[in-house]
């Protein structure tokens, strides 16, 4: 941000009245915005929010704003949603755990893997490094969707050129299917992840790097003693981020994880919900709480380091 | 209760595989890392002392080569993954949008006139450019107002964290909260969705809002504006607070208003920030896909670039038309990336 906006040299103006006012004015016009901008914003989860926990009846007869005046509350919702018998209820305690399995090893493949590729991208010279980097910094605007009909096959039949078997199938069934969302969330994931972290990492002091070298130290000791304690916050920036994206994710899981509950994360589950059971509102409401209120703790939790990554990440793009 | 930990023992097995596999893998590979280059000394300097012994000249050491062996174990999982889940899956995916639906004959560039002729793919082009011109333009003038409303005023933090929040909230969900809010009852029940309630009071009849083309396909951009604001606003507050705080007061004391001073002052100095803002959301816009499956199944004329791929190629087995579309959204965003480089780099000039 080196841009510079000439001042113009005014006469200064001295303080008056009908300038003090003006200003008030503008304030409370700016709190006002402010403020309406904010309870737009607010409302329409406060409105679920409360709605998960009213009864059935009155959720689907009365809009939640008459909570105020006859207020009832129960948790019969979510006990109906997370654990109901049938069918229809949601199950969504083990959709809960899908998530779970799904987003953990999603996070720590592309973390592990970013850092080491974003080491050797920054510290270690050899040839074609630009290359590989640019390379890498460019395959992030390629859309998933361009990889979604060959991966999927790739899983199912392998890859073959002219019939010779390159790779042969995973033939995957029921629970191995965690395998290819990890695989494919972790492919997706590491452009954006290596030009985070070579971003970090390469503005680590030379000096120190150089210290470390002439003490005799390996490449993988500096990785693991020096280089990795330095970027815990790049480090937990992306994690989140990532946490953020494959716990929210739909399309990757709609895909490779399919629809089914020994393996669909909460996302697949209630968009089903959402398209099947559309006026079912108190199973919406809850479920949908359910499926926001663990990145939303993350979130509040983490929030500071979440927004320095997205800082590090969009400003020097 | 209906929760039986034996059915989902084999889910937590595959996580322990999963954390397992990491550690394996990861930790497999730095050890290897660290003990071969120590055997390779090892051995390097028992020849040495053999050479010193017998009394020949040392042979010089090729630790160059060395570096290009550590950085190929470095990059090796990263370059694996990368290449076998994006690269050649994009290139085959080019190669599959020039055949037919079940990809045994080739068709030409067939699929692509397809989305030309048909006018229901037609209106899904403009949906997406709808979108794309519209979430945004207002998304970031959001962002940009708040943050400029709330800079430095007193909640600072808690004001910013509320419109910060829809970003941890899945598109999913977002689509749920918001097709509560448009939820309709005929209009002798109460409604119970908020949109419908306040057009009520305001004397309206209620309205089926996601029925009817083309406002649906609007408010359904609002649940995007809703989510990408945050995003803009602690960007371009960042940005904001960046700026030279005696840049802010000579113009105070030149006697500049607030109005002023933020087309003349505020405006040019975010500009990097502004420009990357608006592309971050343009991709995401361009890609998007859970909100239209969620709150319409793109029905009633609301379906974007990236649900029609979704339904060709995985609800119809039309591999060849779901990858041109595939192949067109990439196409679309090209563009966009080449504004950003290019605005960039002007701006590193100045």
């Amino acid at each position: 941000m080196t841009t510079t906006t000439p001042t113009r040299a005014g006469a200064a103006t001295p303080p008056t009245i009908a300038g003090r006012v003006r200003s008030r004015l503008n304030t409370r016009w700016a709190t006002a915005v402010s403020i309406v901008i904010a309870i737009v914003w607010t409302l329409p989860t406060f409105g679920l929010l409360v709605s998960s926990f009213r009864p059935e009846d009155q959720i689907k007869t009365t809009g939640w704003w008459t909570f105020f005046a006859d207020p009832q509350l129960t948790l019969e919702n979510y006990e109906q949603v997370l654990f109901g018998r049938s069918s229809s209820a949601g199950q969504l305690a083990s959709y809960f755990l899908n998530s779970i399995v799904i987003t953990l090893p999603s996070v720590l493949f592309p973390l592990a893997f970013a850092a080491l590729a974003a080491y050797a991208l920054a510290w270690i010279n050899f040839r074609g490094r630009d290359w590989i980097y640019i390379g890498i910094f460019a395959l992030q605007i390629v859309p998933l969707q361009m990889a979604l009909v060959p991966l999927l096959s790739f899983f199912s039949q392998g890859i073959s050129v002219g019939g010779i078997d390159l790779l042969p199938a995973w033939n995957l069934n029921d629970e191995q299917r965690f395998v290819q969302v990890w695989f494919a969330h972790t492919c997706f994931a590491l452009p954006l992840g290596v030009f985070l972290l070579h971003n970090f990492v390469s503005q680590l002091p030379r000096d120190l790097m150089e210290a470390a070298r002439v003490d005799g130290a390996t490449h993988p000791k500096i990785f693991r003693t020096v280089v990795l304690p330095l970027i815990t916050p790049a480090l937990a920036a992306y994690g989140i981020f990532q946490f953020l994206w494959v716990w929210n994710d739909l399309l990757v899981a709609l895909i490779f994880a399919g629809g089914g509950d020994d393996t669909a994360p909460l996302t697949v589950r209630l968009a089903e919900l959402a398209g099947t059971r559309g006026n079912e509102w108190q199973r919406l409401t809850s479920g949908a709480f359910v499926a926001i209120v663990v990145p939303l703790i993350v979130f509040l939790s983490l929030q500071r380091y979440f927004v320095r990554g997205l800082l590090a990440g969009s400003i020097k793009g | 209760m209906n929760f039986d930990f034996a059915d989902e023992a084999p889910k937590l097995a595959m996580l322990l595989y999963g954390v397992v596999a990491f550690v394996a893998v990861v930790g497999g590979l730095l050890l290897l890392l660290d003990v071969v280059p120590t055997w390779l000394a090892r051995r390097r300097q028992a020849r040495l002392a053999a050479a010193v012994a017998a009394g020949r000249p040392l042979e010089p050491g090729r630790r160059r080569s060395r570096e290009g062996l550590f950085a190929l174990f470095f990059l090796l999982p990263t370059v694996l993954m990368l290449g076998i889940g994006l690269v050649i899956p994009a290139i085959r995916t080019l190669v599959l949008s020039l055949r037919n639906g079940d990809s045994t004959q080739w068709v030409g560039l067939r699929n692509y006139g397809w989305m030309v002729d048909r006018p229901e793919i037609v209106d899904i082009l403009w949906n997406t450019a709808l979108w794309v011109l519209l979430v945004p333009l207002l998304a970031t003038s959001v962002g940009l107002i708040y943050a400029v409303l709330v800079d430095r005023a007193r909640l600072e933090a808690l004001a910013k964290s509320l419109i910060f929040l829809p970003m941890a909230i899945s598109f999913v969900g977002a689509g749920i909260i918001w097709k509560f809010v448009y939820a309709f009852r005929p209009a002798e029940a109460d409604q119970i969705g908020l949109l419908n309630q306040i057009w009520v009071w305001l004397g309206g009849e209620p309205q089926q809002w996601l029925a009817n083309p083309p406002l649906n396909t609007l408010l359904l951009i609002v649940v995007m504006i809703w989510i990408q604001a945050g995003f803009a606003m602690v960007v371009l507050s960042a940005a904001i607070k960046a700026i030279p705080t005696d840049m802010v007061e000579a113009a105070r004391i030149d006697g500049v208003n607030a109005w002023q001073q933020f087309w003349r002052i505020t405006l040019p100095g975010i500009r990097p920030a502004l420009v990357v803002v608006v592309v971050t959301i343009s991709i995401a816009t361009l890609k998007l896909f859970d909100i239209v499956r969620t709150m319409t199944n793109g029905n009633f004329n609301t379906n974007v670039i990236a649900t029609e791929m979704y339904n060709q190629a995985f609800r119809y087995g039309q591999t060849g038309q779901g990858s041109a579309l595939a192949v067109v959204l990439f196409i679309l965003v090209i563009p966009i990336v080449i504004y950003q480089v290019r605005s960039l780099r002007r701006q590193r000039e100045v």
